[in-house]
């Protein structure tokens, strides 16, 4: 006779680090990966236990309000100007372990143009980039990551390449600066890239602590609501669509980066105007 | 930094003496002219005390890292000219909604958009009436010398930290790119209250949650900007600043600001000289503007002439003073001496004007 195998509990556990207070502002769709990449960031940080060194970074959005829902310090900043203030906190407290978490248009529209500006100066931050391919907070608006002929609220007919552009690839560009010590793309839709997800997470973290340069994570999310899909067909969408565009894997991974230059470059240039004071 | 010394340096350089007096720990710019003598001075001399330069990818950029710096307790400041200044506008707006202090510098050029590059008084509105979205205010200081671009911009630090309030010197490349010789000295204005909602990481409050992860305006609106009320009230009862020079028997009173003043103060000279009793009036503070001590200068006096170096602007703010009760004329840039963007309103043409209302 068959004997049926006992019901196996399951715990549902709840991150030290989460804030709960907090998550009244941070309310995501079921279906969305966003609450398991900030689980994901909760569990890393508990673990490299640096959650008093911690400052978040956050701006607006559905991927912005990961930080709010982590209990460390946290920094508000406008729309898009995230890495701008994650700059500057970390320059004024170098000892601090600055994140910040991003979304499509924070990263790679608005803030595009500090995007380029942090990663070549190699700030020692650590960005997490949800990449869902659209504004889902706003309401479904196309993106910069939105896949080339998709509709959205603001591309009713679809994306077209030849009016919109082609999608921007973060992970990508991250690679090409010098500044950059760690770039990875992964994602969280299946239990073996949710286990890389977080090695990256960590890696990233750990590049920072290591004083190397920047580290950025991409990680592709889903967004039922703005997709019209449901949970489980979001995941299909992941693979067949999103997969194909932006392709997942590590771009850069180092252990130093050449900070120097040629001293003969320091006797060339502008001649400095120096009126002696006093 | 105790002992004094004089020396001759240009108002920029003052600005830029002045910040480090005041223990500015952090300066981020971006080039404009007429102000590049600003990040010019301070990459100079900011790494040799150990502190932060950077230029920044644009002037959003610039106020931006002010803002992140300031959040962190440092002091900070950033500086620009007319178009850079509309940049920060969004974190200004910003920095006021999470009370946030921090001193920005406008060394005005002429406009609007591009506009000229040589001195000008266009950007009034938009530094006292607080220049980004949310309806808020500024303090803004006006120099009139290389000494009070040194002195006012220590001011404006000890401003920022008293009220943790956005804080605009407000100059002209006039002023700014003159030279003339400067006491350097540490100015002290008295104890300031503890940085104790300053974001560093847990680990430096003893492991305790910080006092300001939110904005005011999130948790009760009307009550931050009840607060934003009281708090402007309490500026505006201690904090008005102004000059006046033989406005006791004058007959005709001149309100000038900046570089203007000081040519306003030249054309009283020459009038009395002639005979003709004008008195002037210089607003330091243009926001909290003083104006009570117009108001009740102007009705003494009976005539009040403003010459500002723009279309018109500051003269709303002295026509809101006197309220009607006596005439308010106005010299405006159509005073400059040519007609190009590189004019200047001299002495002479304010004499002219003032002889034509004796």
């Amino acid at each position: 006779m068959k004997k049926e195998a006992p019901a196996k509990k399951v715990i549902c556990t709840i991150p030290r680090l989460h804030d709960g207070w907090m998550l009244a502002f941070a309310p995501w769709c079921p279906g969305c990966h966003i609450g398991i990449i900030n689980r994901l960031l909760c569990e890393v940080m508990e673990e490299l236990g640096i959650q008093d060194r911690a400052i978040g970074v956050m701006g607006l959005g559905c991927s912005a309000a990961i930080t709010p829902s982590i209990d460390t310090d946290r920094v508000w900043t406008p729309h898009g100007r995230e890495l701008v203030v994650a700059s500057a906190v970390k320059r004024c407290v170098p000892e601090s372990v600055v994140y910040s978490t991003v979304g499509d248009g924070a990263l790679l529209a608005i803030g595009s143009g500090h995007f380029l500006n942090t990663t070549a100066r190699g700030e020692k931050i650590t960005v997490i980039f949800v990449n869902n391919g659209g504004y889902s907070r706003t309401g479904g608006q196309v993106a910069p990551t939105t896949l080339a002929g998709m509709k959205s609220t603001t591309t009713p007919y679809g994306r077209d390449p030849q009016v919109t552009g082609f999608p921007l690839h973060a992970a990508e560009i991250a690679a090409m600066m010098k500044g950059v010590a760690y770039s990875v793309r992964g994602t969280v839709h299946t239990a073996a890239n949710y286990q890389r997800a977080k090695r990256a997470i960590r890696t990233a973290f750990q590049k920072q602590l290591d004083k190397i340069g920047f580290s950025l994570v991409e990680i592709l999310s889903a967004c039922p609501i703005n997709w019209q899909l449901n949970p489980v067909d979001c995941l299909d969408f992941i693979d067949k669509w999103m997969i194909p565009e932006f392709p997942l894997g590590e771009f850069k991974n180092v252990d130093s980066i050449d900070y120097s230059f040629d001293p003969e470059l320091t006797k060339l240039g502008m001649v400095i105007r120096e009126r002696p004071a006093g | 930094m105790a002992k004094t010394e004089t020396v001759l340096i240009s108002g920029m350089e003052a600005i830029g003496w002045g910040a480090i007096h005041a223990d500015c720990q952090a300066y981020f710019g971006y080039p404009i002219t007429p102000q590049s003598e600003i990040p010019e001075f301070m990459s100079r001399e900011m790494p040799k005390l150990g502190r932060i330069f950077l230029q920044t990818e644009c002037e959003l950029a610039a106020s931006g890292m002010v803002y992140g710096a300031a959040l962190t307790g440092v002091r900070a400041m950033t500086s620009t000219s007319g178009p850079g200044f509309s940049l920060m506008q969004e974190f200004i707006s910003f920095m006021t909604s999470f009370e946030c202090p921090a001193v920005m510098v406008n060394v005005v050029r002429g406009g609007p958009g591009t506009g000229g590059i040589t001195a000008a008084q266009t950007d009034y509105h938009q530094a006292t009436k607080g220049g980004g979205h949310g309806g808020y205010r500024c303090i803004v200081l006006a120099p009139a010398s290389v000494q009070e671009c040194f002195d006012l911009t220590q001011l404006a630090f000890h401003l920022a930290d008293k009220y943790r309030i956005v804080t605009i010197v407000l100059t002209e490349a006039a002023v700014g790119q003159s030279l003339e010789p400067v006491e350097l000295r540490t100015l002290d204005f008295g104890p300031l209250p503890e940085k104790d909602w300053a974001v560093r990481g847990r680990f430096q409050r003893e492991g305790k949650k910080q006092t300001m992860p939110l904005s005011k305006i999130w948790i009760s609106y009307v009550g931050f900007h009840q607060e934003q009320i009281e708090k402007y009230q309490r500026i505006k009862d201690s904090e008005i600043r102004y000059r006046t020079y033989q406005v006791e028997d004058a007959r005709l009173l001149l309100v000038a600001y900046g570089y203007v003043a000081r040519m306003a103060q030249e054309a009283v000279s020459m009038a009395r000289a002639q005979g003709l009793k004008v008195g002037l009036l210089r607003p330091i503070t243009l926001w909290p503007f003083p104006s009570e001590a117009i108001k009740e200068a102007a009705s003494r006096i009976g005539k009040v002439l403003v010459v500002e170096d723009s279309s018109g602007l500051m003269v709303e703010d002295v026509e809101s003073a006197v309220q009607g009760q006596v005439p308010v004329y106005l010299l405006g840039c159509w005073g400059r001496n040519v007609s190009t963007a590189g004019g200047i309103i001299y002495a002479e043409r304010i004499l002219e004007e003032v002889k034509s209302l004796s």
